[in-house]
């Protein structure tokens, strides 16, 4: 049995089930806005994804009844919420919790790949550059929201600790301390 | 004295981790050919370099600029400039495989420390004194091939200082000297810095069943429970006669964590750690782990028990040469 690379949480499916109704046009308008926010902030990201900066990348959280369809779009990234089957040059699937976790420096992709809890389909390259990029801009997602979200940031933060709290499924960067 | 920690960054983000963790020493490489770890989205642009080495030495850390593939005839520029910018950045040392390279080093950088790369394959030794007394070698890095008594011999001939893995993907071959994945696809860690290149490597996943595909070989399927590995020629699944199975060496990593106390003993000065390609959560726990574990072995407290089997390829480990084992 492969371990997991560490116990992720699945997504309850009692929440998860409401999400099959949820209307994913302003879902898709909100997310292309965020990762926006998120290329000003991060142009290192970019450049860092090289040739692979114009490719369509289909982010399936596979506890979530939608997948996202990602075009990093040389800077200008628009984000596509979908129910439909859809592709892209490469597909990356996991719980939702391993993808964020993965984004916010929780857990080691190559790890999450081993304990199969990690699936890269269409262009291995193309899934790795994105990857590594991610992985070296140190997003914090929670963050970024809250810098969007004006007198709303506190409160929001606290929600997004909550959250993090009863779902551990990782929703900002863990703290990094410095050991020596 | 305390065993120096040699630990990867391929990214920026991964060389703060690093330091951050207690890594003595991190080692790294420029975006392009002249590393052996080419990978998409890795490794360092100029200005990184710089940034990189300004943090680790505002930390007490060192870094190793590895420029370990083999220049090709008529390029020889881009591994100069490579050199050349790693002394800019202010590298501690530059690691180094290639002898004209190493000759280019010597002559024009004389005051960069060269350390040899695990590439050049140097596993005795009379070519170790060679490296040091022609170009001036400090360091060699031991390829996986040795074993503990063996590489207490090599010590036991030479002033060079020693650095062995202990954590972190196989290369079973003697380096440098793979054909594996130039056969499959035209490319190779020794010429491009890239074994079984992510370009080539295809996944399909039918009902649970993992099959890996590297240059149209399928080189290994794992049913749904099964770990994946990662899609090496060498760790590849084949058939041969009347066996199938991993003929060369089985899927799993190099953990020789336990073996610290006696890779000291044999004269060891550094133990390095794979994973160039690996994240910053990698790198912060392996680090984490080995540092604590030589600072136990030198306070002669017991060595803590190691959290890193998750981390590795299988999700198995094995003490690989240094033991002996192997089919
Ligand atoms: S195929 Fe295996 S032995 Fe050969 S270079 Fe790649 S990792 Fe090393």
């Amino acid at each position: 049995m492969p371990q997991p690379a560490t116990t992720i949480p699945i997504f309850p499916p009692l929440f998860a089930a409401p999400l099959r109704t949820l209307p994913l046009a302003p879902l898709s308008v909100a997310l292309s806005l965020y990762a926006r926010t998120v290329a000003k902030t991060h142009p290192r990201l970019f450049r860092r994804l090289g040739e692979h900066a114009h490719k369509r990348y289909v982010l399936d959280p596979t506890d979530l009844p939608f997948a996202i369809l990602l075009e990093p779009n040389g800077g200008a990234p628009k984000v596509h919420v979908t129910r439909r089957a859809v592709t892209g040059d490469a597909r990356i699937a996991g719980s939702l919790a391993a993808l964020l976790g993965m984004v916010h420096g929780a857990y080691d992709g190559d790890a999450l790949f081993f304990s199969r809890d990690l699936m890269v389909e269409g262009d291995t390259g193309a899934a790795l550059a994105l990857r590594n990029a991610v992985d070296d801009a140190e997003l914090d997602l929670s963050q970024e929201a809250a810098r969007l979200s004006g007198p709303l940031a506190r409160p929001l933060q606290k929600i997004f600790a909550l959250a993090e709290q009863r779902t551990g499924v990782s929703l900002s960067r863990p703290e990094e301390t410095t050991a020596w | 004295m305390v065993m120096e920690i040699v630990c990867p960054a391929g990214t920026p983000a991964a060389l703060r981790a690093a330091v951050k963790a207690g890594a003595h020493t991190v080692y790294c490489g420029f975006a392009d050919e002249t590393n052996a770890r080419n990978f998409p989205g890795l490794n360092f642009d100029r200005e990184e370099m710089r940034e990189g080495v300004a943090f680790a030495h505002s930390h007490g850390s060192k870094v190793l600029v590895a420029i370990n593939t083999f220049p090709r005839a008529g390029d020889e520029a881009i591994w100069h400039r490579a050199v050349s910018d790693a002394e800019a950045a202010g590298a501690d040392a530059v690691i180094l495989a290639d002898v004209g390279l190493l000759d280019y080093a010597a002559r024009y950088h004389p005051g960069l420390r060269r350390h040899l790369s695990v590439q050049a394959a140097a596993a005795n030794a009379d070519v170790i004194n060679f490296y040091a007394e022609t170009f001036g070698v400090r360091r060699v890095v031991l390829p996986r091939v040795l074993s503990v008594p063996e590489i207490a011999a090599i010590n036991a001939e030479t002033e060079v200082e020693t650095e062995v893995f202990v954590f972190g993907g196989l290369c079973v071959m003697a380096e440098g000297r793979c054909s594996l994945s130039s056969y499959a696809t035209g490319k190779s860690p020794n010429m491009n810095g890239v074994c079984s290149p992510a370009s080539h490597v295809e996944y399909h996943d039918e009902g649970g069943v993992l099959d890996a595909k590297l240059g149209g070989y399928t080189i290994h399927r794992v049913a749904k429970d099964e770990p994946a590995p990662y899609p090496t020629l060498c760790k590849g699944c084949f058939s041969a006669g009347d066996k199938t199975g991993h003929l060369f060496e089985d899927p799993v990593s190099l953990n020789a964590e336990h073996l610290i106390p006696q890779l000291k003993k044999a004269g060891v000065t550094a133990l390095k750690i794979e994973g160039r390609q690996r994240s910053r959560s990698y790198v912060a726990q392996v680090v984490g782990n080995f540092r604590a574990a030589v600072d136990a072995l030198e306070a002669g407290r017991p060595m803590p028990e190691g959290m890193l089997t998750r981390l590795s390829e299988g999700q198995a480990t094995t003490a690989g040469a240094y033991m002996k084992v192997w089919r």
